[in-house]
């Protein structure tokens, strides 16, 4: 399966009576795009603003961020099984809007929603301060229910990303990345002599802001499965979770899964990166039983050499992640796993809610109870009125000059466990 | 600020007294620097001053621990030092332990900053590297040197209260404490990068060394259910409506205590979860299914237990540390005791 990703760069965001992009600027027709979000009966009230880096914003209680993408050659759409068809995706040409993500906001659904800042130090922590964002700001009906609530929100920031993208299905791309995975056999061939890698992506799955759809399934009801790298850039894998903020994968991130990318890197060259097996994350014993012998059982079944497990939220997760890290290394396979560390605001207690010693190379992506101090911002988007109750918030997080103590799990993609940002722990 | 006041704490061995056969020799102090704190010493230069030297035999310390650590003490805290230093310990298991529970005690009940230095394989490193620096030394006294060297500037730092730096920098045993940090690479290309590694069976160093886990055994069986005051305790962030206490959705840094006298049922109007962690409409719905009253209260009534204590204790276990979770509780399981309760049931989520 061969794809290439056109990179149309986008380098500012303005509203404008038409929705094109031009010269790398992305022109919003605002009243338009309203009116497609407003089309869903759930939201009572939907709004749109602009946020780019380097602007004193404050965007919060972050849902979460998508990168418009669309299909230019090649069977289905993005989003399959969501927005599109299920075709299978992952072939052909895609054109992404680079530089710029859809965000979505609004009153709250849980507890897990984040906070972006575009500047000042909490910006250092989020990779969306560094991409010009369009805001959804979506409210809900009266009394809708919260899973209600979150779907309609979900599929808001889906839309709004599509229809942003079309503007970008005829335009030639400034710049053109190809990946391609063979079929397993032919793949294996190819490079006879490199260890075969695969990667085991653990998807959140815990109910309400916990979930993830694979294809429009909810990946509860799956077992784990293989699928072809390439496809994950289409929107094969979509977010509909906040656990927490920090740790949380975003559609963002799944459109852009960096370990999926680090390993084509590598492809050809020190490895054979064969392909993914997606899990998930259930909280029945059973299904945890089940799926880490899935996983390890599929890894075998591969033959691979080696594999980069990433976990998704934490605690819970944690157990399995350490049954998918025992029982692959159990089969002979090497692992390295990718999680994060709830250490406590003075980083002394154990970072994890299970251990195991074949778990012997992590890379992590920090201590999310860490506390910071984020700076009052000249304009918020969304709400502050969640702040001590955000996970990572407490009583007296938001200070009346605006100013708020958090611990970092309340920020977006703080401590994300594909591995996408460059903060790790040490010992001390 | 003048010469730091140093006092030294040494066995009877170090401090010339005798081996085994003078094990059991009773703290003393002596107004003389002796054995390693020479070297200490000439480390210190003018910089500070050992004003003390404490010796106590290690069959003493081990065999009479909080006594001995009691005379230690007040020895200590008469010359009121700046800093205190006990060891190096090199690999002598009873001495390491000495010097580590006795630089603890200076440390947390006097309040002066002390280090100690040993071994890594002493048992003393393990029971103490977390509550006190302990400076990492060879498994013989043929390291003094090398241990001085390390010791002398981190003790420095101690007592200005300069930043330490990492366990590699400076030489001590990793604490375990978490700090972040910004890296050069990303996190998946340094996956890649260890994965690599480990392929080829090179050396790699993981980002987090696997921790050893505290196993709490069960306590025996209840003898008679139909007597026991039974308590619920929970980390599902059971409270009443409008979690009065604020607890927090994740990283709870308080509990509750809850009455719930005359409670029969737990609906959507008497109680909600505040847990960040898990799906909460189920709970927010029926609270019974986090804390089970509705049950307790059925099997009160019907005698097959004796009672269901009057309060429910409740935080959220979602991204808690270990360390808060074991504050509360040691609090609670206090109250617990002493208002009668025979059980107790802990439900998580």
């Amino acid at each position: 399966m061969r794809l290439e990703l056109g990179h149309v760069l986008i380098k500012d965001v303005q509203f404008g009576s038409e929705t094109k992009i031009e010269n790398g600027v992305l022109y919003v027709n605002k009243e338009e795009l309203i009116k497609l979000i407003s089309e869903d009966e759930h939201l009572a009230s939907v709004d749109v603003e602009i946020a780019k880096p380097g602007e004193s914003v404050r965007i919060t209680p972050v849902k979460d961020v998508v990168e418009p993408r669309v299909k230019v050659e090649g069977p289905g759409g993005v989003f399959p099984g969501i927005l599109s068809k299920v075709d299978v995706v992952g072939s052909g040409k895609t054109n992404v809007l680079k530089g710029c993500a859809v965000m979505t906001t609004g009153k709250i659904v849980g507890f897990q929603e984040g906070i972006v800042d575009m500047t000042g130090p909490g910006a250092e922590y989020t990779p969306f301060s560094k991409t010009n964002n369009v805001v959804l700001i979506c409210q809900p009906v009266e009394g809708l229910k919260q899973h209600d609530h979150e779907r309609a929100v979900r599929f808001a920031g889906f839309k709004a990303a599509a229809y942003l993208a079309e503007a970008a299905k005829s335009l030639t791309p400034d710049t053109v990345e190809v990946y391609e995975t063979l079929p397993f056999l032919e793949g294996i061939k190819k490079y006879p002599d490199l260890p075969k890698i695969g990667y085991v992506q653990m998807l959140q799955t815990q109910g309400l802001l916990h979930d993830t759809y694979v294809y429009g399934v909810d990946a509860k009801q799956i077992v784990p499965t293989i699928i072809y790298p390439t496809e994950v850039m289409d929107g094969a894998i979509v977010s509909g979770n906040c656990v927490s903020a920090c740790d949380k994968n975003t559609t963002y991130h799944q459109l852009n899964n960096p370990v999926i990318h680090d390993l084509y890197k590598e492809h050809g060259k020190t490895l054979n990166f064969v392909g993914v097996i997606i899990t998930n994350e259930n909280v029945y014993l059973a299904d945890k039983e089940r799926s880490s012998n899935w996983s390890a059982k599929l890894a075998e079944y591969l033959g691979l050499d080696g594999v980069i497990i990433s976990q998704e939220g934490f605690g819970n997760p944690d157990t399995d992640l350490i049954m998918n890290c025992k029982k692959i290394e159990a089969k002979g396979i090497k692992t390295v796993i990718i999680t994060d560390e709830y250490a406590g605001r003075d980083g002394a207690s154990q970072s994890l809610a299970d251990a195991d010693k074949a778990a012997d190379a992590v890379v992590t992506g920090g201590n999310a109870n860490e506390i910071i101090k984020l700076p009052a911002m000249d304009k918020v988007i969304g709400t502050l009125d969640y702040i001590d109750t955000i996970a990572g918030g407490f009583d007296g997080s938001l200070a009346e000059d605006g100013s708020i103590t958090v611990e970092i799990q309340a920020i977006t993609g703080a401590t994300n466990e594909m591995g996408f940002n460059k903060m790790s722990a040490k010992g001390f | 600020m003048g010469k730091i006041k140093v006092v030294h704490y040494i066995n009877q061995f170090f401090a010339g007294i005798g081996g085994e056969e003078k094990a059991d020799h009773r703290p003393e102090v002596r107004e003389e620097v002796l054995g390693p704190g020479l070297a200490l010493k000439a480390g210190f230069k003018d910089e500070a001053e050992i004003v003390a030297t404490v010796i106590c035999g290690d069959s003493y310390f081990g065999e009479n621990i909080e006594e001995a650590k009691k005379e230690v003490l007040e020895m200590v805290k008469k010359y009121n030092p700046d800093l205190f230093i006990a060891g190096p310990a090199f690999n002598a298991g009873r001495y390491g332990v000495a010097c580590g529970t006795i630089a603890d005690a200076v440390q947390n009940e006097l309040g002066i900053p002390s280090l100690t230095a040993m071994y890594e394989e002493n048992p003393g490193a393990d029971m103490f590297k977390k509550a006190v620096y302990i400076v990492s030394t060879k498994d013989s006294a043929a390291g003094m040197r090398d241990a001085v060297k390390k010791i002398v500037p981190l003790a420095l730092k101690l007592v200005k209260g300069e930043e330490i730096g990492s366990p590699a920098e400076e030489g001590y045993l990793e604490r375990g404490i978490r700090k972040n940090y910004f890296t050069d690479k990303r996190g998946s290309e340094r996956a890649v990068d260890m994965l690599i590694k480990k392929l080829k069976g090179e050396e790699f160093e993981t980002e987090f060394p696997m921790p050893d886990f505290d196993r709490v055994p069960p306590n025996p069986a209840v003898k008679d259910i139909t007597k026991a005051t039974i308590a619920i305790v929970t980390s599902g962030g059971a409270v009443p409506k409008g979690n009065p206490d604020h607890i927090e959705s994740s990283s709870a840094q308080k509990y509750g205590k809850y009455d719930i006298e005359g409670i029969f049922d737990l609906n959507p109007e008497n109680g909600e979860t505040s847990h960040g962690g898990y799906d909460p409409v189920y709970a927010n719905d029926d609270l019974d299914r986090v804390i089970p009253v509705d049950v307790l209260r059925e099997l009160e009534k019907e005698g097959k237990i004796g009672k269901l204590h009057r309060y429910y204790y409740s935080t959220v276990g979602n991204g808690t540390a270990v360390a808060n979770a074991k504050k509360f509780a040691e609090e609670f399981s206090k109250e617990l005791v002493a208002d009668g309760v025979d059980a107790v049931i802990l439900t998580s989520t």
